[in-house]
C-alpha cells in the first residue's frame, strides 16, 4: 500500500508533472466555468457584480487548489481518506451545533471569505473513503455481508446528518454516489436488486395505504408529497418556480433570445436565477444550441474522467475518479431534470456554473484528485 | 509482492471496467434523455412557451377615456370634466404608514372611513402601487400637502378628472349624474368592457348620463407595458390612444331651464316646454331638485336622508316619471274623439244642469248650478264636465283611448332620461286584461274628464298640446346633436285628424285664455303677436263623498297639502303660428287656473322673448306684481352660477 508498489521511475516529478496533467479536462473545466461567468454577468443585468466577479475569483482559487492537489501524489490522498472523512463528519457536527442558518436549513460555516458547506465536502471525502476501503479490501470479501454493511454505515451516517439540516437534495446525492461507488467496486448485483426492490416495495406500500384504514402517513403528508412530486398542482406556490423555469427554457427556442435578452430572467420571473436555476437563463438566452453545448461539455468531462479511470491500473485511482465523475454527473443531472420539470425541486446547483463558493471549490479540489490520479498513474 | 496481490485481486478488479462502462452507459442514456427533453421543450414546444413568456412579460394597461361633455342648445356647459385633486400614498415609499397618515390627518381633514379604506386597499395591492387616500381634495389642502412634502414620504398629490355639473340643480333630473362602477352595475351588464373594472371608474348612474353612457364614455385606450414578476412596470412598449366620449348637445335652453326651475321653486311641480316645429324640449324642469355634484363626490348619509325624506320628493323626476290624472286638460282629447267619430258637430249643444245620471250614479259638474246649454267652444272655455260625460258616452271609450294615443298619451316617448313613464290611456280591453272586470259606463264618464284610470306625465301633456297645435305627430327630442352630428328632429308626420276639427279645438283653447269668461283669462298674454291658447285642469286626488258635497265642497286651501287637487295647465303660443307648447303640473297646487296657468304663462313668455319679457306682454293689472317677481327670480338665479361660470356663459 505504499507508493513503492508503483513504478515510481516512470512517474513524472517536479514541474514535469504539469505536462502530464489531463489538460483537455482542465480546458473543459475552464470552458464550463466561463459559461458560468457569462451567465452570471447576464443575470446581473450586464454587470460583473455582484456575482460574476466573485465567482471568477473563486474559480481562480479553485484552479490553484486543483493544481496543488494534482501535484501531490495520489497515494497521499488515499492515505488521507480516513482523516478527510472523519474531518468532514466533524464539520457536519460543527455545523449542526454552530452553523449559520440559511434558507431555513443549517448548512454553512462562515469562514469570513467564504461560506463552507460541509455537506459539499462530504460528497468528495465519502467517495475517497469508499475508494480507499475497496482498494484495501481483498477482492473476495467484497460481497460478503459484513464487508457490505461497513460501507453502508459509512454512507448512511453522513446522509442522515445532512438530512437533519435539512437538505434532502444533498443527502440523496450522497446516497446515490455512495451506492454508485459500491456498484463500481463490484459488490454483487443481488444486493442492489434487493435494496431497489425493498425501496420500491416500501414506496408502493405507503402509497397503496392511502385511503385505507391502515394508512401509514397522515393526509397532509400525502398532500405534501403530491406537491413535491407534481408541482403543477400548486401553480402559485411550489409550482410557480418550476412553471416559470419551464417557460423560460421553452421560450428560448432553437437559437435563444440572445445574450442578455432573456425576458424571464431579466424581469425576475425566474427564481434563484443565479444559483439553482441558472441553466434556464442559459437555455433562454442561447436556446437549444446553448443548452446542448453545455450538456456536451459536461458529457466530455465525464468521458475524460472515465478514460482516466480505465487507463490507470490503480484501483483507488479508478474508483475515486469514477466516484467524482458520478458525483459530477448527479449534480448536473438532478439540476437539469429539476429545471426541465422532470424532477421535484431540490436545492442542487449546476456544477461549475451556478454561483456559489464552496460547491465550486470542492469540485475543483475533487478534480485535483482526478488530475493527481492521472499524473501519478502507474505506467 | 503487493503489486502482485493487487493484480491478483481477481474478480472484483476485473469487474471494475465493466461496471464503469455500465454506469457510464446509464449516464450517457440519461444525458441523452436530458437532451431529448430539451429539444422537445425548446424546439417542438418553443412557440407555446414563447407565448407564455410574452403573456408573463407584457401587461395591457387601460387608459380611461375622457368622458364626453354635455352642452345646452346654445353651447353652455351642463356637464364637463374638471380637474380634481386627490392624495395618493405609495406604501413602499411611505415606510411607516400609520405615522405618515397620522401626520397627514393633522394637515388636512381625513375621515376614519377614508383611512380604513385606504389601509385595506394597501394591504391588498402591491407595495409600489399608489392608493388613493383622499379624493376631491381642495386646492388649499393640496398646497398644504405639497409644502409639507418632505415630512410626508410616499404621499403625493395627483390630478385627475372628475365630472362637474356647473348648472347645479337645474339639470339634475335631465342629465342625472355619474358615480363609480359598483358590483351591482357590473352584474347588470353582459360582458362588461374591461375599462369598467378600473377602480373608481365613473359611469352614468341616472338620467342622460346613464342612458347615453355608451356614446359619452368613449373608448378606452391601452398601453402595453413590460412588467416584472411582481407587476412593477419596467417600461412602456407602445400605446394606443383611446377615443374621447362624444359631446352631446341638448335641445334644452339652459337659461330657460334655469328660469323654469326658479319659477317652480317652492312647489312640488313640473314644467315641460316643447318646440312645436322640431319637438325639441326647450325646458324640462322638475321641482324641487338637488345638486348632482353631491352624488359625484359621494353623497353623505345625512344629505341623502334629507333628500329622501322631503315630502316634495326632490329625487323624483316629475316631468317624465310622475304621472297624474290629466283632469280637464284631457277634454280636448274627448272632444276631438267625438268630432272625429261624428258624434257631435259645431252646432250641437248639451244641457248642463250641474250633474248627469250615468247608470245608477250621479256625476257632478264642477259648477254646482250647471252651465245651462253648452256647445263645444263653451264647454272648453268654461270647462263644463257634464258636456263631456254626455259626449263621451256617445263616443265610446275605445275611440277616446285611440285619440289619446294618437296625441301621445298612454305611450312611452323615447327620450334618454330615466324612468320615462308610459302613463295610461285605458280602453275596454285594458280593463278586462288588468283588472279582470268589464268596462263600465261610469269609467267612461270619469275618463272623459281625465279622471279615473287616466294618467299622463307632464311630458306627455306637452306633446299632446304640441300635436293639437300643429296637427303633426310631434315627438320630443332631448339630444340635438351627438359630436356635432344633428339628430333627427321630432317634427313628425301630419296626424290623421280632420284639420277642421283640430281648428275647432284650438279656437276653443284660445277662448280659454283670451275670453273674459275663460278659465285662464287672468293668465293671458296680451301681446298680440304672442297670444296663447290653453286649457286648465284640476285633478282630484280623492273622491268627494255625497255627504261632503251636501255640506258644500271644501276649499282646497282648507285641506292638508297632500289631499289638495293637482293643478294643471297646458298651452301653446303664438296662437296663429304655434312655436312652443307647454305643460305645467303643480302637485297639490289647487286649481289649475290659479296655481298652474300663471307659471305656464311666465315660462312661455320667457321662451317667446328668449329672455326676460317686457312688462307690456302682461295684463295691466298684473304688471306690478310681475315686476317684483322678475326682480326676485333674478335674485334667486344669480348666486347659482359661480362667478367664473358666468364669464364663460
Amino acid at each position: 500500500m505504499s507508493y513503492l508498489e508503483y513504478a515510481v521511475k516512470s512517474t513524472p516529478s517536479g514541474f514535469r508533472k504539469f505536462l502530464y496533467m489531463n489538460w483537455p479536462l482542465t480546458l473543459l473545466l475552464i470552458s464550463t466555468a466561463s459559461a458560468g461567468f457569462l451567465m452570471l454577468y447576464s443575470v446581473a443585468g450586464g454587470s460583473w457584480l455582484p456575482w460574476a466577479e466573485p465567482q471568477m475569483e473563486r474559480f481562480g482559487l479553485g484552479l490553484t487548489v486543483m493544481f496543488i492537489i494534482a501535484l501531490v501524489p495520489i497515494w497521499f490522498w488515499r492515505n488521507m481518506s480516513v482523516v478527510a472523512y472523519l474531518g468532514s463528519i466533524a464539520l457536519l457536527i460543527f455545523v449542526e451545533l454552530f452553523g449559520t442558518i440559511g434558507m431555513g436549513a443549517q448548512r454553512w460555516i462562515d469562514l469570513g471569505f467564504m461560506r463552507l458547506q460541509p455537506s459539499e465536502v462530504m460528497k468528495v471525502t465519502l467517495v475517497m473513503l469508499l475508494a480507499a476501503y475497496y482498494d484495501w479490501l481483498p477482492s473476495y470479501k467484497t460481497s460478503r455481508p459484513l464487508w457490505v454493511v461497513i460501507p453502508v454505515i459509512l454512507i448512511l451516517v453522513p446522509t442522515f446528518m445532512v438530512l437533519r439540516q435539512p437538505d434532502l437534495g444533498t443527502s440523496i446525492l450522497l446516497l446515490a454516489a455512495g451506492g454508485g461507488l459500491m456498484f463500481l467496486a463490484g459488490v454483487h448485483w443481488a444486493y442492489f436488486a434487493a435494496v431497489i426492490a425493498a425501496v420500491v416495495g416500501l414506496i408502493a406500500t405507503v402509497f397503496n395505504s392511502r385511503g385505507t384504514e391502515w394508512q401509514l402517513l397522515k393526509d397532509y403528508q400525502f398532500r405534501r408529497i403530491d406537491t413535491f412530486l407534481d408541482p403543477s398542482t400548486d401553480p402559485l406556490g411550489a409550482g410557480y418556480h418550476i412553471t416559470q423555469s419551464k417557460i423560460a427554457l421553452g421560450s428560448g427556442g432553437w437559437n435563444g433570445r440572445g445574450f442578455m435578452q432573456g425576458t424571464q430572467s431579466r424581469l425576475n420571473f425566474l427564481p434563484e436565477k443565479h444559483t439553482d436555476f441558472i441553466f434556464t437563463t442559459l437555455a433562454e438566452e442561447f436556446g437549444f444550441v446553448g443548452g446542448i453545448t453545455l450538456l456536451t461539455l459536461y458529457g466530455l468531462i465525464l468521458i475524460f474522467c472515465l478514460v482516466t479511470a480505465l487507463s490507470t491500473k490503480d484501483r483507488f485511482s479508478s474508483l475515486v475518479t469514477l466516484g467524482i465523475a458520478l458525483n459530477f454527473f448527479l449534480f448536473f443531472a438532478v439540476n437539469m431534470s429539476m429545471v426541465m420539470g422532470l424532477a421535484p425541486v431540490v436545492g442542487v446547483p449546476l456544477p461549475m456554473v451556478s454561483y456559489g463558493g464552496s460547491a465550486m471549490l470542492v469540485l475543483m479540489a475533487a478534480f485535483g484528485i482526478v488530475q493527481s490520479a492521472h499524473i501519478h498513474r502507474p505506467r | 509482492m503487493k503489486q502482485h496481490k493487487s493484480k491478483s485481486q481477481g474478480l472484483a478488479y476485473k469487474r471494475l471496467p465493466r461496471r464503469a462502462l455500465i454506469l457510464g452507459g446509464l449516464q450517457a442514456a440519461f444525458v441523452g434523455g436530458l437532451a431529448a427533453r430539451m429539444r422537445f421543450m425548446q424546439v417542438d414546444q418553443a412557440d407555446e412557451y414563447r407565448l407564455l413568456a410574452e403573456e408573463n412579460r407584457i401587461n395591457i394597461r387601460l387608459i380611461p377615456p375622457t368622458r364626453g361633455r354635455i352642452y345646452d342648445r346654445n353651447g353652455q356647459i351642463i356637464g364637463q370634466n374638471s380637474q380634481s385633486y386627490r392624495i395618493v400614498i405609495v406604501r413602499e415609499d411611505a415606510g411607516d404608514i400609520d405615522k405618515v397618515i397620522a401626520k397627514l390627518s393633522d394637515l388636512i381633514p381625513l375621515t376614519q372611513d377614508e383611512i380604513e379604506r385606504a389601509k385595506a386597499e394597501m394591504r391588498r395591492s402591491a407595495p409600489f402601487l399608489p392608493v388613493t387616500l383622499a379624493d376631491q381634495v381642495t386646492w388649499e389642502d393640496i398646497s398644504k400637502v405639497a409644502v409639507n412634502a418632505p415630512a410626508l414620504p410616499g404621499v403625493t398629490p395627483e390630478v385627475g378628472m372628475a365630472r362637474e355639473y356647473p348648472r347645479y340643480e337645474d339639470f339634475a333630473h335631465v342629465v342625472g349624474y355619474v358615480g363609480p362602477v359598483s358590483d351591482y352595475d357590473l352584474s347588470q351588464i353582459e360582458d362588461p368592457e374591461p375599462v369598467l373594472r378600473i377602480p373608481r371608474f365613473q359611469i352614468g348612474k341616472v338620467g342622460l348620463e346613464a342612458k347615453q353612457e355608451i356614446s359619452l364614455r368613449g373608448k378606452a385606450g391601452a398601453k402595453r407595458v413590460e412588467v416584472n414578476a411582481t407587476g412593477r412596470v419596467m417600461r412602456e412598449l407602445d400605446r394606443q390612444e383611446g377615443e374621447t366620449g362624444a359631446d352631446l348637445q341638448l335641445s334644452v335652453d339652459a337659461d330657460l331651464q334655469q328660469y323654469a326651475q326658479a319659477r317652480l321653486a317652492g312647489e312640488s311641480a313640473a314644467a315641460v316646454v316643447i318646440d312645436c316645429e322640431t319637438g325639441d324640449i326647450r325646458a324640462i324642469s322638475s321641482a324641487p331638485s338637488f345638486d348632482p355634484n353631491l352624488f359625484v363626490r359621494g353623497i353623505s348619509v345625512a344629505d341623502y336622508r334629507t333628500l329622501t325624506q322631503d315630502k316634495y320628493r326632490p329625487l323624483a323626476n316629475k316631468t317624465v316619471q310622475g304621472t297624474y290624472p290629466p283632469g280637464s286638460t284631457f277634454k280636448m282629447v274627448t272632444a276631438l274623439a267625438a268630432l272625429e267619430a261624428g258624434v257631435i258637430g259645431p252646432g250641437n249643444t248639451v244641457y248642463c244642469p250641474g250633474h248627469l245620471k250615468v247608470g245608477s250614479r250621479r256625476f257632478h259638474c264642477w259648477k254646482r248650478g250647471g252651465h245651462g246649454t253648452v256647445d263645444l267652444g263653451l264647454s272648453l272655455k268654461r270647462s263644463c264636465d257634464v258636456y263631456y260625460y254626455d259626449v263621451a258616452l256617445r263616443t265610446g271609450i275605445d275611440n277616446i283611448s285611440e285619440m289619446a294615443r294618437k296625441l301621445g298619451l298612454g305611450v312611452r316617448h323615447d327620450i334618454p332620461m330615466s324612468a320615462v313613464a308610459a302613463g295610461l290611456a285605458p280602453n275596454q280591453e285594458w280593463k278586462r286584461r288588468v283588472h279582470g272586470e268589464e268596462w263600465l259606463v261610469g269609467d267612461t264618464a270619469n275618463a272623459s274628464i281625465g279622471q279615473g284610470f287616466m294618467l299622463a306625465s307632464p311630458l306627455q301633456l306637452a306633446v299632446m298640446t304640441a300635436r293639437i297645435a300643429t296637427g303633426r305627430a310631434v315627438s320630443p327630442r332631448l339630444v340635438r346633436s351627438v359630436d356635432g352630428v344633428e339628430q333627427p328632429t321630432g317634427a313628425g308626420e301630419p296626424l290623421e285628424i280632420n284639420p277642421y276639427n283640430l281648428d275647432q279645438i284650438r279656437k276653443a283653447m284660445f277662448s280659454v285664455s283670451n275670453d273674459r269668461r275663460g278659465t285662464a283669462y287672468r293668465s293671458r298674454i296680451i301681446e298680440d303677436e304672442f297670444r296663447m291658447a290653453g286649457k286648465t285642469g284640476t285633478s282630484q286626488v280623492r273622491n268627494i263623498t255625497k255627504a261632503e258635497r251636501a255640506a258644500g265642497v271644501i276649499r282646497n286651501e282648507d285641506l292638508p297639502w297632500e289631499r289638495r287637487d293637482h293643478a294643471l295647465f297646458v298651452s301653446f303660443a303664438p296662437y296663429d303660428n304655434p312655436k312652443y307648447a307647454i305643460a305645467v303640473v303643480v302637485e297639490h297646487g289647487g286649481g289649475g287656473s290659479k296655481a298652474a296657468a300663471p307659471v305656464a304663462r311666465d315660462i312661455m313668455l320667457q321662451a317667446l322673448y328668449n329672455g326676460t319679457p317686457p312688462l307690456d306682454a302682461y295684463p295691466v293689472a298684473d304688471r306690478e306684481r310681475i315686476k317684483e317677481q322678475q326682480k326676485r327670480l333674478e335674485g334667486d338665479r344669480r348666486p347659482k352660477a359661480r362667478p367664473d361660470e358666468k364669464d364663460r356663459a
